[in-house]
Formats: C-alpha cells, structure tokens, sequence
C-alpha cells in the first residue's frame, strides 16, 4: 500500500511542477487580459476538483444512509416520488400556463425527465449496495461502513481546503480584471454557498459526542445536496431580472493554453486524490487508536472482575 | 502603485502563493497529526 | 392514517398548552423581537432613502432572528425529561412527532412575526406598493421554510456541544435560497415593481422538497440519537 502511495505521489509531485511551468512559462500571455489570465490555470482545476470532493461526499453519505432500515424502505418511494414530480412536470406542455413562471432557457421537458433520472438512479443506487452488502456478507458491510464514513469527512474536509482556494483565487483574479471583489453570479454564489454548507457539516462531526455522528452528518450531506439546485436557480433568475455586467471568459483559446490547463486540470485531480487518500489513512489509523483505547479499558475491567472471582461469560469480540 | 495595477502584473503570482501556502498549511496539519497518532499507538502498543 | 393525524394534533396540543401555562418563555420571545425591531429601526435610519430599498431585507433578518430564538428550545423539554426515549421504543411514526414540533414552532414564529410586523410598518412608515395580499403566502411559505428545517437541525444538534450556536450554523447556509426568495418577494411587492410570481413559485418548490426530505429523514435523527 505505502509502494502504490509513494509511486502515485511521486508522480503527482511531477504534475504539479509541469503544470506550474506550463502555466507561468510555457503558456502564452493572453491578449485582452495579459498575465493575471494565469490565475485560471489554478483556479478552474481547483473548483473541479473540489466539486469532484464534494460529490464523493455525497455519494458515501448516500449509501452510509442505506445502512438504515427506514432508508432502504423508502427507496422505491423515492423513486415514485421523483416520477410524480416528473410526470408532472412532462405534463406542462412547452405553452407555459400563465402561473408558471416564465423564464428564458428553461426548459420544463428537459427539467422533468432530469428529476425522473435522478430519482431512479438513487433507487438503484440504494438498492444495489443493499443487495451487495447482504451478498458479501456483515463482515465486509461494517468494514465498508467504516471505510464509507472516512472517506465521507475526508472528501469533505479535503473538498474545503480546494474550495478555499477557489474563493480567494476567484477575486484576486476578478479585482484587477471586472474591478469588484465580489459579485452575485450564479458559479461564484454556489460555491461560497457549497463552501458554508461543507464546513458546517465539519463543524457539526467536530462538536459532536455521539457515536452515530456517521448517519447524522450523512442526512444533513444530502440536504445540503439537495439544496444547490435551488441555490443554483435562486441566483439565475435573479441576475435574469437584474442585469449585471457582462462576464463574459475574454480572450481566444490558444492551443499552448489548453494545454497548460489540461496539465493543470489533471495534476490537481490527483493531487486532491492523494490529499484525500492520505486523509482517509489518517482516519482509520485514528478509528484505530480508539478502539485499542477501547480494547485496553475493556481488557482492564475484565482483569478487575476476574479478580473479584465471579464466574463470567468471556464473549468473543 | 495601487491594487488595480499591482494585481493586474502580479495577481498570478500572488493566486498561486495564496493557492500553495493553504495546501501546505492543510498538509502540515495532517502530517501533525499523523505523527501523534503513531506516536500514541506506540505507547499503546508499549504499555500491553 | 388517521392515527397518525391525531397523534401529530394530540402532540401540538400538548405542546401549546404547556408553553401557555408558563408564559414565561412566549414572553421573553416576545420582547425580545421586540428589541430586534427597535435596535433595527436605530441602526438603519427609517428616513434614510436607502433603508427603504433594503427594508424587506431588514425584515426577513429580524424574523430569522427572532426564529432561531424560538427553534432553540423546540427539543428542550423533551430533552430534560428524556421524552425522546419513550418515542423511540414506541411504535408512533417519528414524523407525526416532527410534524407536531414544526407546526409547534410555526405557530410560535408565526407570532412572534405578528408582533414584529405592525411595528415595522409604524417605524418605516410601510407601504404596499403592489398586490399586498401576495404578502401572505410569502409569509406562511416563508416562516415554513425557516421552521421546518430549522426543527430537523435542533434535532441534529441535541448531541452536540454548544448546541445553541449549532442550530444557526447549520440553518443559515441551507436557508440561503429560500431566505434570497423571501427576501426578493417582500422587496417586489413592497415596490411593486415586477412580479413576485417566480420567487413564490420557488419558494413552495423548496417548502415542499425539504419537508419531504426533513419528514423522510427524521427516523433516522431520532433512532441515531
């Protein structure tokens, strides 16, 4: 295991330092904008693979959910509730009714099938593992468990660090070029928001003292998740009605800057892959530790009790 | 030299140290605690 | 089903009745929202030509204020007389207990708002440039976003340390699409310029995804705790 790490670390070591030469020299200077383009070599990369991290999240608080029965119960429900709201939609011809809001680009057909999609993708999702877990047996479901839970809080924490350096790198990079900070448009919105909804969820397994904190922080992931949609058209239909000024990405592609991305795009992958893995080998190591904690107070107690000459029942842990 | 210009030559830059020193920070972070867990399950390890 | 309904009323009855025996907590809220009101009108000077732009916003923040002082004690008395125990091993559906809680709060935020409004209408001399009426369903819609998420997570904080702090935590960033849709109802109908139809439409979608998901996930908050 510690081989396969260092290989895919040396490797990633190496991206990262072409990718820094591509991007600081090989790249050429952009026209309209000149140097400060450059950020866009580190900013793009980073948001995709903080997004990456944060749908791994997801994805693990998801199944870790199905180790409930009242989850497994309702993923058909789910799924004929995501093909009620869609039916529905699919229903309201392309001729908006009248209360329907009316907005440009939006498609009800394409938004309807979408959800239906959605809605059963999980079902399967959800009873896919279930059916899995009962093949492989209970032995490799808790082990999965665990692992399932680690990578969860590891995606997430490792998902922030990348998100943080979106959100600085975003206005350093908008400064000199738009002139603001900061403005209301619906990719920076989202990610601030994803941003405060990722470090609550930390918070909440930082402060809490119980032991399910896995299933808890799971239901609150996937609300989370299910609020970025709105968040997404909240912001939409509110730059639609007020006009900003126009952001448009500036400037032709060259072919060396493509490539410079592309390395870029590729070397933070792996970089937020290992972070993550490394991050995951932390937290097992720790899981680890408490329960040789665990193991030690249980031995100590059992010494005392033996002690006291009472007969016991030793159950095999 | 105000901030408009000095971002506008040298923004790259100062994006690319912000973007490694967080990465750093985080590592150093995790690289801490690595070493006191494996230091404590030693002493765990040591006191059986 | 219909034992479901009943225990959801019998549950809020209780509730209601307990809270109005001691009003010691309904008043403190009361006041308080109070002081929210007066401490806003200081801050962001009524006669001022932009506070009037940014008076739905006010209003919104107060009412948030005002509801997370109220969210705060939603699991309180069940907590100090380990009621939720007994809910676990009874074989009551935990969402009847989740619906009687949040209607519990709804009520309680719908009041307090109450209070707030007439005030807010004296101190900046309110009025309703568009179709008033609109109001209210902004106004149920609304609270009930703020309400029905902020229980579930007063729920997900019960095992926490600091738990006060916990609940806006964890309420403000899921909130923010449905605070923006508030907010930007309030401030359409207030001026009356353009039409508030898109930000209601929105604001009943949120209301009905997450209280599908609060009600569908709450088992698993109850029995995990």
């Amino acid at each position: 295991m510690n081989k396969l790490f260092s290989f895919f670390a040396t490797i990633t070591a190496f991206l990262l330092v072409y990718g820094l030469y591509q991007a600081l020299v090989a790249a050429p200077t952009e026209r309209t904008m000149g140097d400060v383009q450059r950020i866009f070599y580190y900013h793009v990369p980073s948001a995709w693979t903080a997004f990456c991290l944060f749908l791994t999240n997801y994805f693990c608080s998801l199944l870790t959910l199905t180790y409930s029965e009242a989850i497994r119960r309702a993923a058909n429900r789910i799924a004929i509730l995501g093909a009620i709201f869609g039916l529905m939609g699919l229903l309201i011809s392309e001729d908006r009714p009248p209360w329907l809001p009316q907005a440009e680009g939006f498609s009800w057909v394409k938004a309807s099938i979408i959800v239906i999609l959605i809605a059963v993708f999980h079902a399967l999702l959800i009873k896919g593992y279930f059916l899995l877990g009962d093949r492989l047996g209970k032995l490799f479901s808790d082990r999965a468990r665990v692992i399932l839970d680690a990578v969860a809080v590891s995606s997430a924490e490792v998902g922030v660090v990348f998100c943080t350096v979106v959100l600085v790198t975003g206005p350093i990079w908008a400064r000199p070029v738009w002139g603001i900070w900061w403005t209301w448009d619906v990719r920076l919105t989202t990610t601030l928001v994803l941003w405060l909804i990722y470090v609550s969820y930390l918070v909440l397994r930082r402060f809490s003292n119980t032991g399910e904190i896995a299933i808890l922080s799971a239901t609150l992931a996937v609300i989370g998740a299910l609020d970025v949609p709105f968040v997404y058209f909240s912001i939409w239909f509110f730059r639609t009605q007020h006009p900003q000024p126009v952001m448009g990405k500036g400037g032709s592609l060259d072919p060396r800057m493509l490539h410079a991305f592309l390395i870029n795009l590729l070397a933070f992958s792996c970089f937020g892959a290992m972070v993550c893995w490394s991050r995951v080998r932390l937290e097992l190591l720790h899981r680890q530790l408490e329960e040789a904690h665990a193991m030690k107070s249980l031995e100590g107690a059992d010494a005392a009790r033996a002690q006291a000459s009472l007969p016991l029942n030793r159950s095999s842990e | 030299m105000n901030v408009q210009n000095f971002l506008l030559h040298y923004g790259h830059y100062v994006a690319y140290g912000a973007t490694w020193l967080i990465h750093i920070l985080y590592l150093g972070i995790l690289v801490r605690r690595f070493a006191r867990l494996r230091q404590e399950l030693t002493e765990l390890g040591g006191d059986k | 089903m219909t034992s479901f309904w009943s225990l959801t009323l019998a549950t809020l009855k209780k509730d209601i009745r307990l809270e109005w025996r001691s009003k010691d907590a309904l008043n403190a809220m009361l006041f308080f929202s109070l002081l929210v009101v007066v401490i806003f009108s200081f801050s962001f000077d009524p006669n001022a030509e932009e506070s009037r732009q940014i008076t739905a916003g006010l209003i919104w923040v107060a009412f948030l204020f005002a509801a997370v002082v109220a969210l705060n004690q939603t699991w309180a008395r069940e907590l100090r007389n380990q009621v939720l125990d007994a809910y676990r091993v009874s074989p009551a559906p935990a969402t009847a207990l989740f619906l009687a809680k949040a209607l519990g709060n709804f009520i309680f935020v719908i009041l307090l708002e109450a209070v707030m409004t007439p005030l807010f209408i004296v101190f900046y001399n309110l009025r309703a440039l568009g179709p008033a009426w609109q109001l209210i369903p902004v106004g149920i819609l609304g609270t009930w976003a703020l309400v029905v998420n902020g229980t579930f997570f007063a729920a997900l904080s019960l095992r926490t340390r600091s738990r006060e702090i916990m609940l806006p935590l964890l309420l403000f960033p899921i909130s923010i699409p449905a605070v923006q849709s508030m907010v930007e109802a309030t401030r359409i109908i207030l001026s009356g310029e353009g039409a508030a139809r898109f930000w209601i439409v929105l604001l009943l979608t949120y209301d009905v995804v997450f209280t599908t998901a609060c009600l569908g996930l709450f088992e698993i908050v109850l029995q995990a705790e």
